[in-house]
């Protein structure tokens, strides 16, 4: 272990020993899977929760999303998606049991995948830092002038669940997501009324962000602080912004576990209304969120943790996922089952 | 899905650059980071940069993603 690293927990220890019962919430899927990997988690004092937020874009998707793109694959269109999307469950099918989709990695490869007959649909996934990787393709799409692509936006913003979440003031302090920040820009942040700290990934970082997070707190200091600067700045990424706002506008979004929020999603402008596939295709805006009794949820809200929903570890586990958030890498209800069990 | 690591640019063709971290050599789109430079490291989701980090900064990165790796892999 690094003395920096020893350090921090040692400040880390000292700062939370002033402290009540805290509860933390970190709002991202690479934080949720990090913070056990790096066994931070494991060197916590007992009275310091940290709880996962809806950070996993995968596992806040609705049942109907996943429908629609059921539906579209059972009717012939091609869809193009990231991967652990496929094996999220609907109110029916996975994509998965249907077939008919091809994965990316990098959005840039979409154009390698399409079909040479038929149409293609893009599963438009991601938060802040996807989208404008997302919104470049759309761009690319229009300026090629290809027919037979189309895009489904079930892009989501992280500003607005963390202000639901904020103001109910269950969550003493927020660990902000690394790259989502990149994009947005620490300042996008200043609406909240509890303490927030914009972190890195590696262990060290995701230690020195907790130390300034407990910090904060134990000094009743409701501020945001950038503790990711080599990498996050003040405004964000211009380019990035201008270029998700370019193709894209807020709209009304529906999340697992929060319901509808407004304008907490993205949706394709009018001058991209050829490559939207909600229009191209019809598809339904409202249906079942979530069905079952899958708690993913309340997870997702940090009412719970995944241990506590009674489908954990016995009906559902990754090989068998009955929700989104045990589907997911970055699903909270996978990593614990990941890191609880080995 | 975030996890980046900062490579080097080696070369810059318009929008897309060429970066190596080690023996790993990939192409990246640099639309998103169009004050980078050949040399400075950046960072890099689904194939796009999204910041510029000061060589240091990157260094210091790469060492705790090598020690990751070992103590994991």
């Amino acid at each position: 272990m690094k003395n920096s690293e020893k350090h921090f927990i040692n400040w880390i220890t000292k700062t939370a020993k002033k402290l009540p019962s805290t509860k933390l919430m970190e709002v991202c899927g690479t934080h949720t899977v990090n913070l056990f990997r790096s066994g931070v988690k494991s060197i916590l004092p007992p009275n310091i929760e940290i709880v996962s937020g809806p950070g996993c874009p995968v596992c806040v998707t609705s049942d109907y999303a996943i429908d629609n793109a059921v539906e579209l694959a059972e009717k012939g269109v091609t869809i193009l998606t990231f991967g652990d999307m496929v094996r999220v469950p609907g109110t029916k099918k996975t994509l998965e049991e249907v077939g008919g989709y091809k994965i990316f990695y990098s959005p840039s490869e979409i154009f390698d995948l399409l079909p040479e007959t038929g149409e293609a649909v893009v599963l438009s996934v991601g938060f802040e830092t996807t989208v404008p990787m997302l919104a470049w393709v759309i761009k690319e799409t229009k300026k090629r002038k290809i027919k037979n692509l189309s895009f489904y936006s079930l892009h989501k913003l992280i500003p607005p669940p963390l202000k639901i979440i904020d103001e109910q003031s269950v969550i003493d302090g927020f660990i902000l997501p690394g790259h989502v920040s990149t994009i947005i820009g620490r300042k996008a942040y200043d609406f909240m009324k509890k303490p927030g700290v914009v972190t890195g990934f590696e262990p060290e970082l995701i230690l020195r962000g907790l130390y300034v997070l407990l910090d904060l707190i134990a000094h009743g200091r409701n501020e945001i602080i950038n503790a990711y600067s080599e990498v996050v700045r003040e405004e964000g990424n211009k380019e990035a912004l201008d270029m998700i706002y370019s193709v894209l506008e807020p709209d009304d979004a529906d999340w697992r576990g929060l319901g509808r929020i407004k304008d907490s999603g993205l949706k394709l402008k009018a001058e991209y209304a050829d490559f939207d596939a909600v229009k191209r295709y019809s598809l339904p805006k409202e249906g079942v969120i979530e069905h079952g009794p899958c708690k993913c949820g309340e997870v997702l809200m940090g009412f719970i943790t995944p241990d506590e929903c009674p489908l954990f570890a016995k009906q559902c586990t990754p090989d068998n996922p009955v929700g989104a958030c045990m589907v997911s890498v970055e699903g909270s209800c996978a990593a614990y089952y990941r890191w609880r069990t080995e | 899905m975030c996890l980046a690591i900062p490579m080097q640019i080696e070369e810059i063709n318009g929008e897309w650059a060429m970066v190596k971290e080690g023996t790993v050599t990939k192409k990246v789109n640099v639309s998103f980071t169009p004050k980078a430079v050949v040399g400075d490291y950046i960072i890099i989701h689904a194939g796009f940069a999204i910041s510029i980090m000061s060589a240091e900064e990157a260094k210091n990165s790469l060492k705790a993603y090598e020690e990751l790796r070992k103590a994991f892999y």
